[in-house]
């Protein structure tokens, strides 16, 4: 027990100086890049006035404690307004969480839910046609530019067909072609990883035993097979879903899909430090999260690793 | 994972590994001859583009906009990729992104590579605070969406060959630094590594002539696996607008151009794109062959 609360310790720490780290990165980055106070007032705003909003922003304090003060109100989940829309940083980014939460959790239970089956059936029929048509696919999943993967579905699926709608947020049709396009990475990943895992349990010697004696190929996939290879797709599926998190960037951009992604473009081009620290900390923090839930799901499932 | 523990794979191994009978085999399969094929290909367009391209990639012909793929233009003219919505041949463009995409992926794949394989070995061979530090740092860029770091980045400094060079190497230093630390870990340990120590061999000539000579095979396939992602990476900062600024011709670049036309000039968008995914995919590929010959042991990594 001492060594499982030990795993999780140290998992615990790693986990809040990567959040310390990334918060910091962002402080830096967003504070070189110059100054947004020219953005916010009319070209001709005399000089007193630049004064007055720079000390309104605390920008006039010096830069250790502009810093220490954006730790403390990071820990307190203040970030500040936002320049550009008036109101406070957290705010606007909950209103375009919504978007981002339903376009990436679709995007995920799509891959998950086709990945898995076609990797296992891809294992078993070894060499077969559908194997090599399977994988070829996951190639190009794996390899294909995001945004190029969403040009194409809106070039064919959209224009050419006139099944579904280009870009926007509605129904169910806005949402196939941008999960599509975000889970492509994820699904072809998912796909190849059960393939191996589930190829390496097959030459384990307890599947000849099952084989032997005279159990159905059913059973033996379904009883022994999938649940020995459950430990590395658990892992690269909680991966997957943090990768999601950097592809929202480009497939919300792609799909004009309101989300946190394309805020955070936007934001960045308004010089909108508040909303940017905003967006980046929470999809460290989701990312850094999936990771300890990871780390902590596989401590119960394989006790090989606890001591460490 | 940190808690698995990869097995060394010194020069020799890897030679006995490969002499005995693998079902793959030592020659290399079609699809890797093809992929090298097509790099050489691209390499020598990139190379050769002034003489290959039909026509200069960013002369405009206002009356010739928006041309399909043709060999006989009304202007009588061939264009085999068509026009874009400036009147500018395709088909040069794509030639002269090639420059961009090899120049840029290979000149990120460097740094990274150094920067990466320096702090590896480095995390490897001193233990302690050292080894911490950059594990830890190392953690937490890959617990950070990189594409957003990226953008705020260049985003402040200006778009420019150098700027994107150096930002896409630093998202790659990390896979280089895990994977060699741990090889490290384990060759530091061994009797020729400790037997050049007991004879008095500095800690640079360990590292060069006999650390740094056990995973060049590693850095290799590590180096060609990087190379697919920092061309996609480019290119998707070049369609961010991010990258690459016009009206230098860039893959990425080319597939936003054309994205507005993608009704009535479908060809603008797709060629480059079709290139790019080709490209992505064949330099992956043969890093995976590679792997798969010279270090077998990174499956999976």
């Amino acid at each position: 027990m001492r060594g499982l609360l030990g795993f999780f310790g140290t998992r615990l720490v790693r986990a809040v100086v990567a959040v310390w780290l990334v918060s910091t990165v962002v402080f830096v980055v967003m504070r070189l890049s110059g100054d947004p106070v020219p953005l916010l007032l009319p070209p001709d705003a005399p000089h007193s006035e630049i004064l007055r909003v720079r000390k309104d922003l605390g920008l006039d304090r010096p830069i250790g404690v502009q810093y220490a003060v954006f730790l403390g109100n990071t820990l307190r989940g203040d970030f500040g307004r936002s320049i550009h829309f008036r109101e406070p940083a957290v705010t606007v980014v909950r209103g375009y969480l919504p978007a981002s939460l339903e376009l990436g959790l679709t995007a995920f239970a799509l891959a998950v839910v086709a990945a898995v089956p076609i990797g296992l059936l891809s294992a078993v029929r070894r060499n077969t046609a559908l194997d090599h048509a399977a994988m070829g696919f996951a190639l190009i999943g794996q390899s294909a530019p995001t945004f190029f993967i969403g040009i194409l579905f809106i070039l064919i699926v959209s224009l050419g067909l006139g099944l579904l709608p280009t870009g926007g947020r509605g129904d169910w049709r806005h949402l196939v072609l941008p999960a599509l396009t975000l889970g492509a990475f994820a699904m072809a990943s998912i796909a190849r990883l059960t393939r191996s895992a589930v190829l390496e349990v097959l030459r384990a010697d307890y599947i000849r035993t099952a084989r032997a004696k005279g159990l159905a190929e059913r059973l033996v996939v379904a009883k022994h097979t999938l649940k020995n290879a459950a430990l590395p797709i658990v892992t690269i599926t909680g991966l997957q879903f943090g990768t999601l998190l950097g592809g929202a960037v480009v497939t919300e951009t792609v799909f004009a899909w309101p989300g946190i992604g394309r805020l955070a473009v936007q934001s960045i081009y308004n010089r909108d430090y508040p909303v940017v620290q905003c967006t980046v900390f929470l999809s460290a923090l989701m990312f850094i999260a999936i990771n300890l839930a990871i780390d902590v799901v596989y401590g119960f499932l394989d006790p090989r690793i606890r001591p460490r | 994972m940190a808690s698995s523990i990869p097995v060394s794979v010194p020069a020799d191994a890897v030679a006995l590994a490969a002499a005995e009978p693998h079902p793959r085999g030592r020659a290399m399969p079609w699809t890797a001859r093809v992929g090298v094929a097509f790099v050489l290909l691209l390499a020598v367009a990139g190379a050769a583009a002034p003489w290959l391209a039909p026509y200069d990639p960013t002369r405009q012909a206002l009356r010739g906009r928006l041309g399909r793929p043709t060999l006989a233009a009304a202007d009588g003219k061939s264009h085999l990729l068509g026009t874009d919505h400036l009147g500018r041949d395709v088909l040069s463009r794509v030639i002269y992104g090639a420059r961009v995409s090899l120049v840029v992926g290979l000149s990120a794949v460097v740094v990274g590579g150094l920067l990466g394989s320096a702090l590896g070995i480095g995390a490897g061979f001193r233990p302690g605070w050292i080894d911490s530090t950059i594990m830890t740092v190392a953690d937490a860029q890959l617990a950070f969406p990189f594409i957003l770091l990226a953008i705020g980045i260049i985003a402040v400094l200006g778009p420019s060959f150098p700027t994107l060079i150096v930002v896409i190497g630093l998202s790659g230093w990390v896979s280089y630094a895990r994977i060699l630390r741990s090889q490290v870990l384990v060759l530091r340990s061994r009797e020729f590594v400790e037997s050049i120590h007991a004879l008095g061999g500095s800690v640079a000539r360990v590292v060069l002539r006999h650390i740094v000579p056990n995973v060049l095979s590693t850095i290799v396939v590590i180096a060609t696996l990087e190379l697919a992602r920092a061309i996609v990476l480019e290119a998707t900062l070049s369609f961010l607008g991010l990258g690459i600024q016009p009206p230098t011709p860039s893959w990425g670049g080319m597939v936003f151009e054309g994205r507005e036309y993608l009704d009535s000039a479908w060809w603008i968008s797709t060629s480059p794109g079709v290139v790019l995914m080709l490209t992505s995919i064949v330099v992956s590929r043969t890093g995976d062959w590679l792997r798969d010959v010279l270090d077998p042991t990174l499956r999976g990594e």
